[in-house]
């Protein structure tokens, strides 16, 4: 990992973005930078803007104020389906698998803005059809077994257990070759050893697919473990930035997750003893 | 225990996709289908059973089934409206080919006069109703579930409401006649004696049998194609989870546009052989009943699975046009055989086919009751439940990073 300075190696450039919804400010002119490669995490406590931030990127929601350049180009106006194709893949923080269709049928519905076959070519099977279907086949099952799922291809995605549900999801992002990768807690729900494989599969995908990786996630030790560097929010505000451990250090951050010691004048003389 | 394949270099045995078991078996069974379809006819001609006549509509109404399978099953889109699609098919042929349309004055003897031949027609059919597909399809897109059900019903409540009420063009109430015969060999479809080839036979309906076996046929074809395109993917996915699709790179828009456009499509085939089979066609063949037991057809077999919709048509539809009358014959039949006169008077007053409607609605409450997904489901659920693979082969490892770093990734310019 190389933290060149060069704007270029800046995939994804947030500045001052904003989301009101009425009256309450759920994400605060947020300034936010993720370089190629990288593996961002978006912390804070429940209800700071994460996922609302999450969605703005996306494209899910509008923000009310600021703008998002991806790859140089702002991607204002966009809707999600748009964005997806410029090259952001994401998943969901309640699992949005297509529960009815095959785990390969969702890979390839992940391949779809990789894909240009429309309904004519599709009804007299063309050769360039057939070819582009083979090879979206391929490179599904390919991905497939990158999350160790491909014997279950054929089977409903509604019939797996939680955790290969999570693998699937990623699998089914990658397939949309994305340049950046959102993941909404992926590790939400998982049992220990299945949050290490996750991590482990993390940061194998961004070497391998040479992606930046955006995460937002709660459990402390996947942020510690993956992320190079960590942003926390708080009441819509960026209230710390930096590598895991400075985050960790930010009295901000303390404050934030364990809140304020209202000190009275006794007890700050009690703490000079015992510090 | 199972193992993933390993990757060896220069070798991608893991991109095979394994084969559906459940294809074979159904493979055979569609060969029985297909076997009897094709010869019924013959096997009607030769045990008498009388019965072609009723396949004919039953076919046709199939048919109609498929096509808002596509809409209802596949796109998750609730239509209550889809015989207006089919009146439009319908009208639309009678339209180029009828005497009695306002074109029958204009086209004869102009350079447009080959409109008129039935097969062009069937053909701008199918183009005019995929067109209207669009055309309502554009107002429902950004509605939802219930909201959407009732535009489409309000759509299939003015379509049969204008053609009462543009009499000069569709002739009102009366309904458009004759229409356009299909032909084929210099024969016309339905009129007898039929000469092919100088052998003089007669055929009575038989032609029109085998013209909507072919029409359904290719709709199946076109269907299957379609779903297991990138498109039926679409639809799938837009289905399951909307906001998801999105997120998978799916213009929503399009997508529901190509369904009621695809889906109204395959009516106006329908609705041409119809025509010209019955020779009339008037509005109340298009109400709202009929939206409702093609959709009915569609619910009870298996919403999206169109094995399950062809047969929740055969049943709806056998039970409606052969099996109501027979079974009615042969109560009556029973009440006479015991010789008593109160008995058979009680057997008597049974008629199916007028409490048609009763048995209909009785046996869907007791369908979506005992099985809400319908008789062939689209996808069966699982019983037991599905492990992981051991520990040790979870961790990724080097080789499958090769192998993940094969999958291109090159960058959209």
């Amino acid at each position: 990992m190389t933290a060149s300075n060069d704007s270029s190696d800046v995939v994804l450039d947030v500045t001052g973005l904003t989301k009101r919804f009425g009256g309450l400010i759920a994400v605060d002119s947020v300034d936010f930078q993720v370089r190629r490669r990288q593996i961002v995490s978006l912390i804070g406590p429940n209800g700071a803007g994460k996922t609302t931030f999450f969605n703005m990127v996306a494209g899910q929601y509008e923000p009310s104020a600021g703008r998002v350049i991806f790859n140089g180009k702002a991607l204002h106006g966009l809707r999600p389906h748009q964005i997806t194709a410029r090259g952001i893949g994401r998943t969901f923080q309640n699992i949005r698998l297509f529960t009815n269709e095959t785990l390969l049928e969702n890979v390839l519905v992940g391949m779809h803005s990789r894909l240009k076959s429309g309904p004519f070519a599709s009804l007299l099977r063309l050769p360039s059809q057939r070819r582009e279907e083979n090879e979206a086949r391929e490179k599904g099952m390919a991905l497939l077994h990158l999350v160790r799922l491909d014997r279950y291809a054929n089977e409903a995605a509604g019939n797996l257990p939680y955790g290969m549900q999570r693998r699937l999801e990623m699998a089914r992002a990658l397939a949309s070759e994305p340049q950046l990768l959102l993941l909404d807690e992926p590790t939400a729900g998982m049992n220990p050893q299945e949050t290490v494989n996750m991590i482990a599969l993390i940061r194998r995908v961004r070497d391998a697919f040479g992606v930046a990786v955006l995460l937002i996630e709660h459990d402390m030790q996947v942020v510690m473990g993956l992320s190079e560097r960590v942003t926390v929010l708080n009441y819509g505000q960026k209230i710390a930035e930096g590598t895991p451990l400075d985050v960790q250090r930010n009295d901000n951050v303390i404050e934030a997750y364990l809140g304020r010691r209202h000190k009275r004048p006794e007890d700050e003389a009690a703490d000079g003893g015992t510090h | 225990m199972q193992t993933a394949p390993r990757m060896t270099p220069g070798r991608r045995a893991y991109v095979e996709v394994p084969a559906d078991p459940q294809q074979t078996r159904n493979r055979i069974l569609q060969a029985i289908a297909v076997a009897f379809i094709v010869a019924y006819p013959f096997l009607d001609l030769l045990f008498g059973w009388q019965a072609l006549l009723a396949f004919i509509p039953m076919m046709l109404m199939i048919t109609l089934a498929l096509g808002l399978n596509i809409v209802v099953g596949y796109a998750g889109l609730l239509d209550l409206g889809y015989a207006a699609f089919y009146a439009i098919g319908a009208y639309a042929a009678a339209f180029f080919t009828s005497p009695n349309s306002p074109l029958a004055r204009v086209l004869p003897g102009s350079p447009f006069a080959w409109m008129q031949d039935f097969w062009v027609a069937m053909i701008m059919a199918v183009l005019v109703s995929g067109f209207a597909g669009a055309l309502l399809g554009a107002p429902t897109l950004r509605l939802r579930g219930d909201y959407l059900a009732l535009v489409t019903l309000g759509f299939g409540e003015i379509v049969p409401r204008l053609i009462k009420n543009l009499e000069p063009w569709t002739k009102g109430v009366k309904g458009m006649n004759p229409i356009g015969r299909p032909y084929l060999f210099g024969c016309q479809f339905g009129v007898d004696p039929c000469e092919i080839l100088g052998m003089k036979l007669k055929l009575g309906m038989i032609p029109y049998y085998y013209l909507t076996l072919v029409i359904g046929a290719i709709s199946i074809f076109a269907i299957i194609r379609l779903r297991n395109s990138r498109l039926g993917r679409a639809w799938a996915a837009i289905r399951d989870d909307e906001i998801a699709a999105q997120g998978m790179g799916i213009n929503p828009v399009t997508t529901k546009l190509w369904a009621f456009s695809l889906g109204a499509s395959f009516s106006g085939a329908t609705g041409a052989i119809f025509g010209a089979y019955l020779q009339t066609i008037s509005p109340d063949q298009f109400e709202y009943s009929t939206s409702v037991i093609v959709l009915c057809m569609v619910i009870l077999g298996g919403t999206g699975n169109i094995w399950g919709v062809m047969l929740g048509g055969l049943l709806i539809q056998s039970f409606d046009r052969i099996f109501a009358e027979r079974l009615t014959g042969w109560i009556h039949k029973a009440g006479a055989l015991t010789g008593d006169p109160t008995i058979t008077a009680a057997f008597n007053s049974f008629d199916l086919l007028k409490s048609r409607l009763l048995v209909f609605g009785l046996c869907l409450v007791l369908i979506m009751n005992l099985r809400p997904q319908g008789i062939l489901p689209n996808r069966k659920r699982r019983e037991t439940a599905l492990t992981d693979l051991p520990e040790e082969d979870l961790v990724p490892e080097e080789s499958v990073l090769i192998a993940g770093a094969d999958v291109p990734t090159e960058k959209p310019r």
